[in-house]
């Protein structure tokens, strides 16, 4: 597979800093970082992993299944992830879990129809004292009440539109 | 993240760069005596920088408290093998969001925390396994590492001492099991996060079946202040055998939630009516977690006590990562106990049965229970439960579901009353799936 310069500077350094002889070592970053690209973990993926490094399909199956953030399918454009945890419990996160289930019409790990959004109920993303919070692929968005959901909403909705134009 | 100014009771040691304009950036690092403690070190004989951390009272922040100069004295001095530093940035217990402030704002004193255990102990390289959430952190970490190896930090024969060592940054990819120390190695080796049979212990055989320092960030962040100072300033900041500072997360129902970097001992009861500006509406304190998800809950009554590692442990809980979470009033203890023992279940690693089965039955009956539909028996049934997984999993995850689980039923025991025989929720109209 041919990954964008950015991601393959990444998996090289990757490799570099595993000891001799422990290839294996760049297993799980690596995998992430290839998600982060393609989207999910493919059975080409799979293959690709395998070969560079010197690990069976098996060996890698077993860690997709494992960690919570490898995913076969793709999620959405905007993959948001709402933390319902105990800290962000007490300050709405269940609450604001809800209220985005009801806003797009998605569950638990559901993507809307035109992939521009799906929607992840996550434990404890290290945001306790800053709750409710949630995370945009990787960006972190703090004390995110309903209302500022919905706008956050309707901003992500328009970057995409704005980016799509001809 | 910050409020602008810190409290007028925080000591900041740890803290003291976060407010400084491009905190990150080496220069500023620099320009605030940074790498200075590592130069001294490098003057130093490995087994004096250890009985300098030792004389600190340094106990770990990763949560089991255990203390650091000891740790790093059981890594054999002559080694075959080469040896490692692991810094611990999983940072994966509910209420705990320090060691993100200590990446985002100081990366430079993990670095230099790092380099400094690994001239003590003779190490060759050091991984900080950072959990996959904190990409962004990745990011800031690896540019410090880039400017600390320009500046001759880190690399080939450092400043002329001919010592060698690199550090690199490791992602994780979704687990808190990968938190525990002997998961997190397994992961940082490509499988997945099963933990290992100890001992042996990382010290002797870790990363790589070599002899390992495994430390949490916060940890390795105290080290430069106490190579810098001497350890008995450190010491001196804390209680007898606590020493030290350490930054406290206070969630919840409180008026001003933050990370606060407070002494060791400093009391419960004023970091939450001060520092953290009171409970939220004016409303009654009903209960404190106060070192993350894992630790037994306390009573407002019982929350007059200094927070360190020895006299939290008196009072029936842990210090355990200084995640504080404060509940008020109107919190349904049910509804708290559910959602933690959902997260348990959710992160057991399956591989042993009291845990696996455990965190799950433990998690039903109290789920079950906030819908209305606990039965009498399940209060007792939940404790022992609890009392069975105790001490009997592989790995402390067991315990440390098992032990707050035990806590909700014993300390709030009407509340568990109070929702039987198909009553609603006191606290709710609707009860909220926990
Ligand atoms: C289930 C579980 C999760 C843990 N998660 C973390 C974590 O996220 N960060 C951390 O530093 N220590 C965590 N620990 C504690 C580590 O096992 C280990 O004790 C610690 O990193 C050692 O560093 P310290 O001595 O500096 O505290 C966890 C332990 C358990 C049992
Ligand atoms: S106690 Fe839980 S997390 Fe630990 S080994 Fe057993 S099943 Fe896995
Ligand atoms: S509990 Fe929500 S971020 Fe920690």
């Amino acid at each position: 597979m041919k990954f964008s310069d950015e991601t393959e500077a990444r998996l090289q350094r990757l490799m570099a800093s595993c000891p001799p002889g422990n290839k294996r070592s760049a297993l799980v970053p690596m995998l992430l970082f290839i998600q982060d690209e393609v989207g999910a973990i493919t059975p080409e993926v799979i293959q690709e992993v395998c070969s560079r490094l010197e690990v069976s399909p098996l060996e890698v199956e077993e860690v997709v299944s494992y960690y919570s953030m490898l995913r076969r399918k793709p999620a959405g454009r905007y993959h948001l992830q709402i933390c319902t945890n105990i800290s962000c419990m007490l300050v709405g996160g269940a609450e604001l879990f809800e209220h985005a289930c009801r806003k797009l019409g998605i569950g638990h790990q559901g993507v809307t129809e035109d992939g521009l959004f799906s929607l992840e109920e996550v434990e404890c993303i290290g945001a306790c004292c800053w709750g409710p919070a949630l995370q945009v692929n990787y960006d972190y968005y703090h004390n995110v009440t309903p209302e500022a959901f919905d706008r956050l909403i309707e901003q992500l909705r328009r970057n995409h539109s704005g980016r799509s134009e001809p | 993240m910050l409020h602008p100014e810190p409290h007028p009771a925080e000591v900041l040691v740890l803290t003291r760069r976060f407010r400084l304009p491009n905190s990150a950036s080496i220069e500023t690092y620099l320009a605030t005596q940074g790498y200075e403690a590592f130069r001294k070190a490098l003057t130093m004989a490995p087994e004096d920088i250890i009985e300098e951390v030792k004389k600190s009272n340094l106990r770990g922040r990763g949560g089991a408290g255990f203390p650091t100069g000891l740790k790093w004295s059981f890594v054999p001095r002559q080694s075959p093998k080469p040896k490692y530093i692991v810094a611990n940035a999983d940072e994966g217990e509910p209420g705990t969001c320090k060691d993100r402030l200590l990446m985002q704002y100081d990366p430079h004193a993990l670095l230099e925390g790092m380099l400094i255990a690994a001239r003590a102990v003779g190490a060759s390289a050091g991984y900080i396994y950072i959990r996959g959430e904190y990409r962004y952190l990745i990011e800031i970490l690896d540019r410090a590492i880039e400017e600390a190896r320009q500046h001759g930090f880190l690399g080939r024969n450092i400043l002329g001492s001919g010592m060698d060592f690199e550090i690199y940054t490791h992602s994780g990819a979704g687990s808190y099991e990968c938190g525990e120390e002997t998961a997190l190695l397994e992961s940082l080796e490509g499988k997945r996060g099963v933990p290992r049979l100890r001992p042996p212990f990382p010290a002797t055989s870790g990363a790589f079946g070599c002899p390992t320092v495994l430390n949490n960030v916060e940890t390795f962040c105290a080290v430069p202040p106490i190579i810098l100072h001497g350890g008995l300033a450190f010491a001196n900041l804390g209680t007898p055998k606590n020493g030290g500072t350490r930054l406290f997360a206070i969630s919840g129902h409180v008026n001003r939630p933050g990370v606060y970097e407070l002494p060791m001992g400093f009391n419960l009861l004023r970091m939450i009516h001060e520092v953290a500006g009171g409970v939220r509406g004016g409303r009654k304190l009903k209960a404190v977690i106060p070192g993350g998800s894992s630790c037994p809950v306390l009573r407002a009554e019982e929350c007059d006590l200094p927070m360190d590692f020895d006299s939290v442990a008196r009072a029936g809980s842990m210090l355990g990562s200084g995640g504080v979470i404060v509940m008020d009033e109107t919190t349904c203890m049910v509804r708290a106990a559910a959602r933690i023992l959902r997260f348990y279940a959710h992160e057991s690693c399956g591989f042993c049965t009291p845990c696996r089965e455990g965190t799950r039955w433990l998690s039903q009956i109290l789920s079950r229970f906030h819908r209305g539909e606990g039965r009498r028996e399940d209060i007792d049934l939940i404790a022992e439960i609890a009392r069975n997984m105790l001490g009997r999993t592989f790995c402390p995850l067991g315990d440390a579901a098992a032990m707050p689980a035990l806590s909700y039923v014993q300390k709030f025991r009407e509340e568990f009353e109070a929702h039987l025989e198909g009553k609603p929720c006191p606290y709710e109209e609707v009860a909220v799936h926990a």
